[in-house]
């Protein structure tokens, strides 16, 4: 390419400044990627229920109404009323922040974990390395819900372990994908720049290394959220999860709601689908996001 | 005119200065794995055996084909490498040995400019970022403010625009990115500058710019550089030695005039052969020497003189022994012609 401007060091105006990736990016998503897009949608729409559940739910998410028990759906219930008479509608509401609460602190968790785990295994390599991906290696070869189901056990139920747990167990996992990320960013020759210039490590990784792994980063936090949310509907679904009546959609699908499944199969069928609409739109946005900033992790989980 | 007589002074001072780096029989072999085990099977000597000093002030051009350890020798001389033997002082003390923690006020004495203009800025800082990094890390210019000014200062120096410090490394071209290379070396007045083909990577007509920068850099300030190229042209441009590598070791070295004018070595014969004459008729008129073969697996060197499987003037004696850089003119020579 002949470069006109060098000689006369004549470049574009200052005010034209990096395009701004952010919103260049939500308009490839929704060009592009319309599945992924909806996904985005349906996302923002269970978060917002979950941060406003107080002023969008009818009625308390234990608010027993003994004359309107197992009623179907109607203007005054929307999702129909369980066994005791809740209604379910708020019940999904309120659960849907439970699932936000649990998603996302459980997701940050993790990605953390897989961060400064990815990176310094990734990057340091050699003998700590070996060892670390071998741990990682063993670790993901037990039957993931068999393990949780053990730890919880030992340690009870509740909405911290879950958190703790899951962040724990996937963040173990996606440390692979960042590791993979870190060993391309590795032999770029601004991180030997830097250690020429005589950065520490601690410069390297975290001023250096992270800032050019971001993407994947930001698609594994994605991604987890919606097994994070799964995993605690499976939890709660055995009884292992948040106790009742904290109102976690994997808790509502089991129980009462298995007993009058031909009586009210409303009961069951509410909470479930919005876990399906939920899983299903992250993970569709999750996969937009993934073909539009790094196509690399194509097939990874 | 001036500029002439310039460097002829600078060349002469040179001579008389003190010795800056001292880089005895260093040689850098790595290990070749193979196998089912992942043994070592072999080592691939990219560097065996380099001997030369470098002077307060001085420009030494380190050419040779790729692949022949002229980049490694300059990564193993910033301790970028593990070195397998021999010895590197700077400034008189032996860094040889240097654990990071001593190899930290070393840095800020050497400084590198990379091959790749693309590459070796990381592209999620800031211009003014990227430069002002070394300041930050040798605690020089503590204050921001005060790290600011000096960015701005070395834009200037290097022909850049001061109103570009804020902007990302994508925004600039290829001599502009090789600039901010260039600013960021020299933010922390280093004694020694080594270039790693710095130019190979840029357009004709930008390679004539950055190498005029470095050449008023040069005369300038007055650091001593190691300046690795293929390019023979670009390379006699900004020395006043050379040291012309094959296969893992120096065969010649001499200062720039007496290596183009009467080249000594066979290889660096040929080297000089190939070089394109500008003018056409000359060019359609010269008899070109061109060297047979092709260059021997550095992981098994031919024995005796490495390049006697394909000089023109191999006796039997190359095959025994390894010449030793002897003194010839005003270089040093490794060959048998010469003993």
């Amino acid at each position: 390419m002949p470069d006109i401007t060098e000689t006369s060091l004549i470049i574009l105006p200052a005010s034209i400044k990096r395009p701004n990736a952010v919103s260049e990016f939500f308009v490839r998503l929704f060009r592009e990627k319309p599945l992924g897009a909806a996904g985005a949608v349906i996302c923002l729409l269970f978060l917002f229920a979950g941060i406003f559940a107080d002023v969008l739910a009818p009625y308390g998410y234990n608010q027993i109404m003994p004359i309107n028990r197992m009623k179907p759906p109607s203007w005054q219930f929307w999702f129909g009323t369980d066994n005791l008479g809740r209604d379910i509608f708020s019940r999904v509401v309120y659960g849907a922040r439970l699932s936000v609460i649990i998603g996302l602190s459980a997701a940050s968790l993790a990605t953390a974990i897989s961060i400064v785990l990815g990176i310094i295994s990734g990057y340091l390599g050699g003998r700590f390395d070996m060892l670390v991906q071998r741990f990682v290696d063993a670790w993901m070869s037990f039957p993931e819900l068999v393990v949780l189901i053990v730890i919880v056990a030992v340690i009870g139920p509740g909405m911290f372990p879950v958190i703790i747990i899951l962040g724990g167990f996937l963040g173990i996992g996606g440390s692979r994908i960042i590791r993979s990320a870190v060993l391309s960013v590795r032999e770029q020759s601004y991180i030997h720049a830097a250690q020429s210039i005589g950065a520490g490590i601690n410069r390297i990784l975290w001023r250096h290394v992270l800032p050019n792994v971001l993407p994947p980063v930001i698609v594994l936090f994605t991604t987890r959220v919606g097994a994070v949310i799964l995993a605690e509907a499976s939890l709660s679904f055995l009884g292992l999860g948040v106790p009742p009546p904290a109102p976690s959609w994997g808790g509502m699908l089991t129980g009462s709601s298995r007993n009058y499944m031909y009586l009210a199969p409303w009961m069951a069928l509410a909470p479930g689908i919005c876990l399906t609409l939920v899983v299903f739109s992250i993970n569709m946005f999750g996969d937009a996001m993934r073909d539009l900033l790094d196509p690399r992790m194509r097939g990874h989980r | 005119m001036s500029d002439v007589l310039l460097r002829h002074k600078q060349r002469r001072a040179a001579v008389k200065s003190d010795v800056i780096l001292d880089v005895q029989e260093l040689k850098v072999h790595f290990p070749v794995y193979g196998g089912f085990l992942q043994r070592e099977v072999g080592t691939v000597k990219a560097v065996d055996g380099v001997s030369f000093q470098l002077h307060e002030g001085e420009t030494l051009g380190l050419v040779g084909e790729s692949g022949c350890g002229k980049s490694t020798t300059g990564l193993a001389i910033l301790r970028m490498l593990p070195i397998t033997s021999g010895k590197i002082v700077f400034e008189g003390v032996d860094i040889t040995e240097h654990d990071p923690r001593q190899m930290r006020p070393v840095r800020r004495r050497v400084q590198m400019v990379y091959q790749d203009p693309f590459g070796s800025l990381d592209p999620r800082m800031t211009i003014g970022d990227i430069i002002g990094e070394p300041l930050e890390i040798h605690k020089l210019h503590g204050n921001k403010a005060e790290r600011r000014a000096r960015v701005m200062d070395l834009l200037k120096t290097v022909g850049l625009r001061q109103d570009m410090i804020d902007r990302y490394p994508h925004q600039f071209s290829g001599g502009q990115r090789q600039r901010v290379s260039i600013a960021r070396a020299l933010a922390v007045e280093p004694r020694l500058l080594l270039c790693d083909e710095p130019v190979s990577a840029l357009d004709v007509s930008i390679q004539a710019q950055v190498v005029n920068l470095f050449q008023e850099l040069q005369e300038e300030l007055g650091i001593s550089t190691i300046f690795v190229a293929h390019d023979l042209a670009v390379v006699r441009h900004v020395s006043h030695r050379l040291a012309v590598m094959y296969l893992g070791t120096i065969v010649e070295i001499s200062t720039c005039d007496e290596l183009y004018a009467h080249p000594k070595h066979p290889y660096t014969q040929a080297l000089m052969a190939a070089i394109p004459v500008p003018n056409p008729v000359i060019e359609a008129g010269r008899s070109h020497q061109t060297i047979q073969g092709e260059v021997p697996s550095a992981q098994h060197p031919p024995g005796g003189c490495r390049f006697h499987p394909r000089c023109p003037h191999a006796m039997p004696i190359c095959k025994e022994q390894t010449p030793k850089l002897l003194p010839q003119g005003s270089g040093l020579v490794a060959c048998h012609l010469f003993t």
